[in-house]
């Protein structure tokens, strides 16, 4: 992807290749599964009336 | 004896009678009125337009569930509620038109005590000229068949894609007043995802094209969130991802004409425009299914009971739709998704009429308005069928005068799993999640819980996506420990 200076996407944050390696690294997403399963388990317990 | 009818067997539908028929026991009659054979878990049809699961693993039989389930299941389409009933006879009923159980074509009048109208969404492709499959201009993803067909044509260029040609994809919603930007925003990821696994993203240009003034509104005023020592908005977000992805954009476009290689549209500042393609899939606006409602004389009375959409009236109020933006109210959407009218009547999930928009209105210079209109997701469609079936529930066995259980978007929230690409560890999505689905600035500065309201992407998100494939699937077959799955 090449970022042309005052084009569309010049404007926009990107991830670091740490962000990235994060994002696709199996023992930090798995507690991140862990993470947003307990978030939307606590929103699914607060939305039922 | 009483009688549920539900018409409309998708999500909210499905949820409200299975639940209904658990409840209620053979004492007492849940009948599903649903055109076709079998269910459909929509979310994963993203996944069959790249060809990432087949039709069958989205889709199953209703009529063994049904019997299963103790529901009374007519594969047919609702025509006409006649609330009062007709001269011939006091108890109301609906007319409904069979289109299978070897029936096709036969009417029938089906009698009810209680009618939930679950009929969500006519894809209204006709809208906009030469939009859709019919059309044969553009795909898309709503059913497993478009999905099916989706994949096809996608194939067929990525065929030509490796044999060195360059094209032109352009994804995203169909008209001005479109919901649902959400599935065109996974198809786009999707489509990225999968010519980079066939090695030919590099011959493809992505352009999504949406009338959301900013990406990241969604339909719901975009949302903000806690992140690296800031609140952000979504936008933000939204555009790195596309950016990061190499997806262009188009933002604040009503698309109003479709030929076989190019959109028309018109854009906020009046402009028109066009965009050229090779492969399209746009999402196009949704409307009510169009049923009718006459009172006993047998005058139509379609419009004391439904929006000119074709949505059903219900308790919100309607009066805040012409009062501008910064009035609108938490308050104006409905708790019990009852009618007002008729108070043995409800309405769930897309079916029902909201209020106003939650995105702000938008006109063109021209008139055109251009913005998307509310979505009623998964989450909220289900948890709108559960709390109407807990209340006809206690109505019927316990007597209660009035609906028990409410489902106001403003007090619930909802999760959301945008798939960016398919794979147990190449894939990703966007996990979010939103408290309250409608903002309310009274309440939030940023009008939401920031505390629930929150989201990120990565593999995490792809598995959890996968997990609610599964898990749903499992409830909506009803199979051992259903009822403990959560909407
Ligand atoms: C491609 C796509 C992807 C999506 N992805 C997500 C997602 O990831 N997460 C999420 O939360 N939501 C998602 N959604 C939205 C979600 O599918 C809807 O919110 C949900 O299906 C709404 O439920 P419903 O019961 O109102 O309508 P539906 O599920 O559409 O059910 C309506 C039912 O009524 C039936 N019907 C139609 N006409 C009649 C009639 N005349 N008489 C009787 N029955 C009738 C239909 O056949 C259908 O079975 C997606 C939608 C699409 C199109």
């Amino acid at each position: 992807m090449k970022i042309k200076p005052y084009s569309q996407n010049s404007f926009t944050p990107v991830p670091s290749a740490f962000t990235k390696f994060r994002r696709n690294c199996v023992i930090w997403q798995f507690f991140r599964f862990i993470a947003i399963n307990i978030k939307m388990t606590v929103l699914i317990l607060k939305s039922h009336h | 004896m009483a009688r549920v009818v539900v018409l409309g067997g998708g999500v909210s539908g499905h949820t409200a009678a299975t639940f209904l028929a658990k409840w209620l026991g053979k004492k007492h009659e849940v009948v599903v009125v649903t055109p076709n054979s079998q269910w459909n878990w929509i979310p994963s049809n993203i996944w069959v337009g790249v060809g990432g699961m087949s039709k069958q693993e989205v889709v199953f039989d209703l009529a063994p569930v049904y019997k299963k389930g103790n529901v009374d299941y007519r594969q047919a389409k609702a025509i006409s509620i006649h609330p009062e009933g007709s001269s011939d006879t006091e108890k109301q009923f609906v007319t409904i038109e069979y289109t299978g159980q070897d029936k096709v074509g036969n009417s029938e009048k089906l009698t009810y005590d209680y009618l939930i109208n679950a009929t969500g969404p006519k894809l209204n492709f006709g809208a906009t000229e030469g939009l859709g499959p019919d059309a044969g201009n553009t795909v898309s993803v709503c059913t497993a068949d478009h999905a099916v067909h989706a994949n096809e044509k996608l194939d067929e260029l990525i065929a030509q894609m490796k044999s060195g040609e360059h094209k032109k994809i352009l994804i995203g919603v169909g008209h001005g007043m479109c919901t649902c930007q959400g599935a065109a925003f996974e198809y786009t990821f999707n489509v990225d995802h999968k010519l980079k696994e066939e090695g030919v993203r590099d011959k493809a240009t992505i352009t999504y094209i949406t009338n959301e003034y900013e990406l990241g509104d969604f339909g719901v005023a975009g949302m903000h969130i806690k992140l690296g020592g800031y609140v952000t908005s979504g936008k933000v977000f939204a555009e790195s991802l596309y950016t990061e992805r190499d997806v262009k954009w188009i933002k604040r476009a009503h698309v109003n004409k479709v030929e076989k290689d190019r959109v028309h549209y018109e854009l906020l500042d009046g402009s028109q425009n066009e965009e050229t393609f090779d492969f399209s899939m746009l999402i196009p606006p949704f409307g009510g299914v169009g049923l009718k409602a006459y009172d006993k004389a047998g005058k139509d009375t379609t419009s004391k009971i439904f929006n000119p959409g074709g949505f059903m009236f219900v308790d919100a109020d309607y009066s805040k739709g012409g009062v501008p933006y910064e009035e609108w109210d938490a308050d104006d959407w409905p708790s019990y998704c009852q009618n007002p009218l008729y108070k043995n009547i409800f309405a769930v999930g897309i079916a029902f009429a909201p209020p106003h928009l939650i995105s702000k209105p938008m006109k063109s210079p021209n008139g055109t308005p251009i913005n998307p209109t509310p979505p009623r997701t998964g989450m909220p469609s289900a948890m709108m069928g559960k709390a109407v079936a807990q209340s006809l529930r206690d109505i019927i066995l316990k007597n209660a005068t009035e609906p028990t259980h409410t489902a106001k978007m403003s007090e619930m929230g909802a999760a959301c799993v945008a798939s960016a690409g398919k794979g147990l560890f190449s894939g990703s999505a966007v996990a979010m999640t939103m408290y309250p689905v409608i903002p309310n600035f009274k309440k939030y500065k940023y009008g939401r819980d920031l505390n629930g309201t929150f989201g990120e992407i990565g593999l995490a998100g792809h598995w959890v996506k996968y997990l609610l494939h599964v898990a749903f699937l499992w409830k909506a077959k009803l199979k051992p420990f259903w009822t403990i799955i959560p909407e």
